[in-house]
């Protein structure tokens, strides 16, 4: 029931996927039940860092409805998880890189990491069966802190008796030191950028199943991106062949990050699988995803900016120690380093930075990307540092950042990246506006009034999306390339099956995407159908993070559209008795320039596949094109924010009044679709600033490891969002002009919550304070600051 | 040892034998094989796996098979009509963008659809403040209250048409 007309690009289209979503007729993992299948349960270890003396199984393997019992043992000859960026330190040196087991070998690391896998008849009797399995630890020293990781005597991996993974740094420390020496002010800020646990809302989930007929297996999996699943899965860990492996993601139920990583709950099953002979299912229990999804953030940083009298940036200077968790997910190295330190210019035309992280291991779980992966570090980082700068110096905090603001495109900053195009001080201006500066002197009245403190903050975040020209990303360490893929199936009716290796959890792919190819074939977007999430159905993908649908896996279905147009204006040609160069392809038709003779994209479509008038001579039959894109660049979303709060001194309680946004995400294809996305990034960027901590105890205990004790926002925890996607400045190295818009809610929104707090409670002397702004926390504050 | 019960689901009548611990839940997703009901989390926490039993919205993660003896139970694929077309809460959360990956989404309805018909709706504090019992981790909730808003206009002129 599509009233959309076209043109399709720039509309708010409804989604074509809500129909089966709204009526329970999604086909999430968990819905899916394959013939004869059993069950599959993970024995976890209930601590943190422990030498595995002995595992009794004896008892599991007899107990009712049991069909297997695995350990590390039994996975002799099995390869480890692999990490798909190599970093290397300061010194040349490569990272340690311990092996990161499927089932634990000798050694747990982290409470929760996988030590057996048990196979039943049924869920209970898995589980049942699971408590039967004696493991006799012999209990060791903890890891946990991040900042003291690197001065513990005690080792979590015996190839990095330091726990140090890599030392690695970035920029002219001798320059930065230089300009520091002139500096006129010097503004210094430690940063704790807390540990969070992503949470989608579907737990990660997995139904392997192997068949003797063909020696294959096919693998249902909440994943982010099912070809780099099975290529790290076949090539590195089981050596299986990759054509015999079909892995499906089929609806997943939300990801941010936490369902890109190949994990070992699913690898275990696949292995497995052929063993026990019969499919097996597993699908976590939320406190599984707790204590094994791969955690996010957890950076310890120092941070000094240099500036001139003039309030002008000379120099930034950044120390950063980066939790990588227990072992090396399969991002992890990359997101402390090339997606964070790569964006500390931010939005401002600082001269000299100079960047060292020290990426560190700990007993816990392992930690890698989360909705922004490296860049909402970065940001908080800068804007926390320019707000307190301003404050400093006595200079309005817009002001300060205007006066620094980029303003020629394109633009080297000292951190590798050019960004193409932007225009920052549109955004702050369209925000300022919006958020009514005019009426906050009355609004922070009449909150004085009711004993309130009133606060604004701001936050001019940059993200780098739509990762990555292959050739810089391998240069830089990448194991992979980062193009994408795209295939149109053009059927002898003119309909249109489009073939994605970008995979949708939530995004809306389905409909941007027809959105894209119904305008550019002149059709209706009830035409066009996108499939995606299988490896059995698209040619290749390298899958959905780091905003990069639109900007690689958009541009590459671009390119087989124009693929398929070139070929139809033969086949037209021919039908119409004219030269190839003569025919134009408009509104669905391909048309003899300057004539009224023509063929709809239907009768070319028909003679491609009924070829008997065709110039079978020279032309090949059929209408199917492919195309790879590798993108010549990143690129750059940018916008600003700016965040009103009343903070209650009584009880440190914070309430978010007003939140303003103005985006530039370039061209926008679907508004409504965008301006969502914005909505859930920031709804998770306030969950990060207000409420969201992981905590482990000294023991290496997750103390924050279910929803009543770890809190997600609900809706009544946040505010109306005033979102403005403004007139943008598009991409200008891809054919949309499109960005990427999926996490910069995420980057741009923690800055902007905590400058506001730290301005409300200016006045009583709190000068800095951490996330997660908790009543407690903020009360704590003010109680020290009146001390 | 199985506990028989017998119970009215989307309006047909059930038989069947459980295991005294079987939860609603599962009961509805294995047994009945609906699965249009999602189990998000273990501490009644998401509400993911909202439902209807006995015309108010119920946590069926936290609710025994046994406990729903000869009560009616409706879920999403309950309340969604055979011809194609949607509820009105359904159709408001499709014309509002108040969902993205959908897991949450089937429970929210349901939760929304309560409210509507049983609790203080008329305010965006309201709507909050009653949906605090479902999580969603994608929308930020802003286009779930613009379409419970929606859906309560659509949902009061159909019960004073009819």
């Amino acid at each position: 029931m599509s009233a959309a007309r076209a043109p399709f690009i720039g509309s708010s289209v409804e989604r074509k996927e809500d129909y089966r979503f709204l009526t329970g007729a999604g086909q999430y993992t968990d819905d899916i039940s394959l013939p004869r299948q059993s069950y599959g349960c993970f024995l976890r270890s209930p601590r943190a860092h422990a030498r595995i003396r002995a595992i009794d199984t004896a008892a599991a393997r007899g107990a009712p409805g049991v069909l297997g019992v695995f350990t590390g043992k039994d996975l002799a000859g099995v390869g480890g998880l692999p990490c798909g960026w190599l970093i290397k330190s300061i010194d040349g040196s490569p990272m340690k890189e311990p092996k990161h087991p499927v089932l634990a070998e000798g050694t747990v690391r982290y409470v929760g990491e996988q030590v057996a896998l048990v196979v039943a008849e049924s869920v209970a009797q898995a589980k049942a069966a699971a408590a039967l399995i004696d493991v006799d630890y012999e209990v060791l020293p903890t890891v946990i802190d991040t900042a003291s990781a690197a001065a513990q005597k005690t080792a979590v991996h015996g190839e990095a008796p330091d726990n140090v993974c890599y030392t690695w740094a970035i920029g002219d420390e001798k320059a930065v030191a230089a300009a520091f020496s002139q500096a006129a002010h010097v503004t210094k800020l430690t940063i704790i950028n807390n540990r969070l646990i992503p949470n989608a809302i579907e737990p990660r989930a997995a139904n392997a199943a192997y068949s003797r007929a063909d020696d294959s297996y096919t693998l249902y999996v909440t994943s982010q991106n099912p070809h780099v699943a099975r290529l790290l899965m076949t090539a590195f860990v089981l050596g299986l062949p990759e054509h015999k492996v079909r892995v499906i993601a089929p609806d997943v139920g939300g990801a941010f990050g936490s369902k890109i990583y190949l994990y070992a709950e699913e690898t275990a099953l696949v292995w497995a699988s052929k063993r026990v002979g019969r499919p097996i299912k597993w699908t976590a229990e939320r406190s599984e995803s707790f204590l094994a999804d791969a955690h996010g953030r957890d950076h310890v940083t120092t941070a000094e900016l240099a500036l001139d009298r003039e309030g002008r940036f000379l120099a930034l200077r950044v120390h950063t120690t980066a939790n990588m968790g227990a072992y090396l997910s399969t991002f992890a190295s990359c997101i402390p380093t090339i997606l964070y330190a790569t964006l500390l210019a931010g939005q401002y035309a600082t001269p000299h930075i100079y960047c060292q992280v020290q990426a560190v291991f700990t007993n816990t779980a392992p930690v890698d990307a989360y909705r922004g992966a490296g860049r909402p570090e970065a940001s908080y980082l800068v804007e926390r540092l320019v707000e307190r700068a301003a404050r400093e110096l006595r200079i309005d905090p817009a002001e300060l950042r205007r006066r620094n603001f980029i303003g020629k495109f394109p633009y080297a900053t000292p951190v590798g990246l050019t960004y193409d195009t932007g225009d920052y001080a549109a955004t702050l201006t369209r925000v300022q506006e919006a958020a009514d500066l005019k009426g906050y002197a009355a609004r922070k009245q009449a909150s004085a009034a009711k004993g309130l403190l009133r606060g604004i903050g701001y936050s001019c975040y940059i993200e780098a999306c739509g990762i990555a020209p292959s050739n810089i990303a391998g240069a830089l360490g990448a194991r992979a390339g980062l193009f994408e893929a795209g295939e149109i199936r053009v059927h002898p009716t003119g309909k249109v099956t489009v073939f994605t290796g970008s995979h949708s959890h939530g995004q809306g792919h389905e409909t941007t995407f027809s959105q894209i190819v119904a305008d550019k074939l002149g059709i209706s977007t009830d035409d066009v159908d996108i499939q995606h999430g299988d490896t059995g159905k698209v040619l290749f993908g390298m899958g959905t993070y780091g905003s990069r649908s639109l900007a690689v896996g958009g541009t590459a279905i671009l390119k087989a559209v124009d693929k398929i147009i070139a070929k139809g204006k033969k086949i037209a040609a021919h039908l119409l008795e004219a030269g190839d160069a003569d025919v134009e392809f408009e509104h669905g038709e391909f048309r003899i320039v300057g004539t009224d003779r023509k063929k709809a994209f239907a009768e070319v479509a028909l003679a491609a596949y009924v070829p008997h008038n065709y110039p079978l001579d020279k032309l090949e039959p059929g209408l199917n094109e492919n195309a790879f894109y590798d993108p010549p660049n990143f690129t750059f979303p940018a916008g600003s924010y700016v965040c009103e709060v009343e903070v209650d001194p009584q009880t440190g309680a914070v309430r978010i009044d007003r939140f303003s946004a103005s985006d530039d995400f370039g061209n926008v294809v679907n508004p409504m679709i965008v301006e969502g996305q914005v909505h859930g990034g920031v709804a998770q960027g306030i969950g990060q600033a207000l409420l969201e901590g992981c905590r482990y105890s000294e023991e290496g205990q997750l103390l924050t490891g279910s929803l009543v004790d770890y809190a997600l926002p609900r809706a009544d925890d946040l505010p109306h969002f005033n979102v403005e996607l403004a007139a943008g400045t598009p991409c200008t190295h891809n054919p949309l002009g499109v960005k990427g818009c999926g996490e910069a809610g995420a980057i741009g929104s923690p800055p902007a919550v905590m400058n506001a707090i730290l301005d409300a409670l200016a006045p009583i002397g709190v000068i800095d304070l951490d996330m997660p702004a908790t009543p407690y926390r903020v009360w704590e504050a003010i109680r020290a600051a009146k001390r | 040892m199985g506990v028989p019960i017998q119970l009215n689901v989307n309006g047909s009548p059930v038989t069947a034998e459980v295991d005294a611990d079987t939860l609603l839940s599962s009961f509805l997703r294995e047994h009945l094989r609906l699965t249009g009901t999602h189990i998000g989390c273990d501490t009644a926490s998401c509400g993911a796996c909202t439902v209807h039993v006995a015309g108010r919205a119920v946590k069926s993660c936290n609710v025994l098979a046994a406990q729903v003896q000869g009560l009616d139970v409706t879920t999403i694929e309950g309340i969604t009509p055979q011809d194609g077309s949607l509820h009105p809460m359904q159709a408001a959360f499709r014309s509002c963008h108040g969902l993205q990956c959908g897991f949450c989404t089937p429970g929210m309805v349901m939760s929304a659809i309560d409210l509507v018909l049983h609790g203080p709706h008329s305010t965006e504090a309201e709507i909050r403040a009653g949906l605090a019992g479902n999580l969603c981790r994608c929308t930020g909730y802003q286009n779930i209250v613009k379409a419970v808003l929606m859906a309560a206009k659509t949902m009061e002129a159909g019960r004073q048409s009819s």
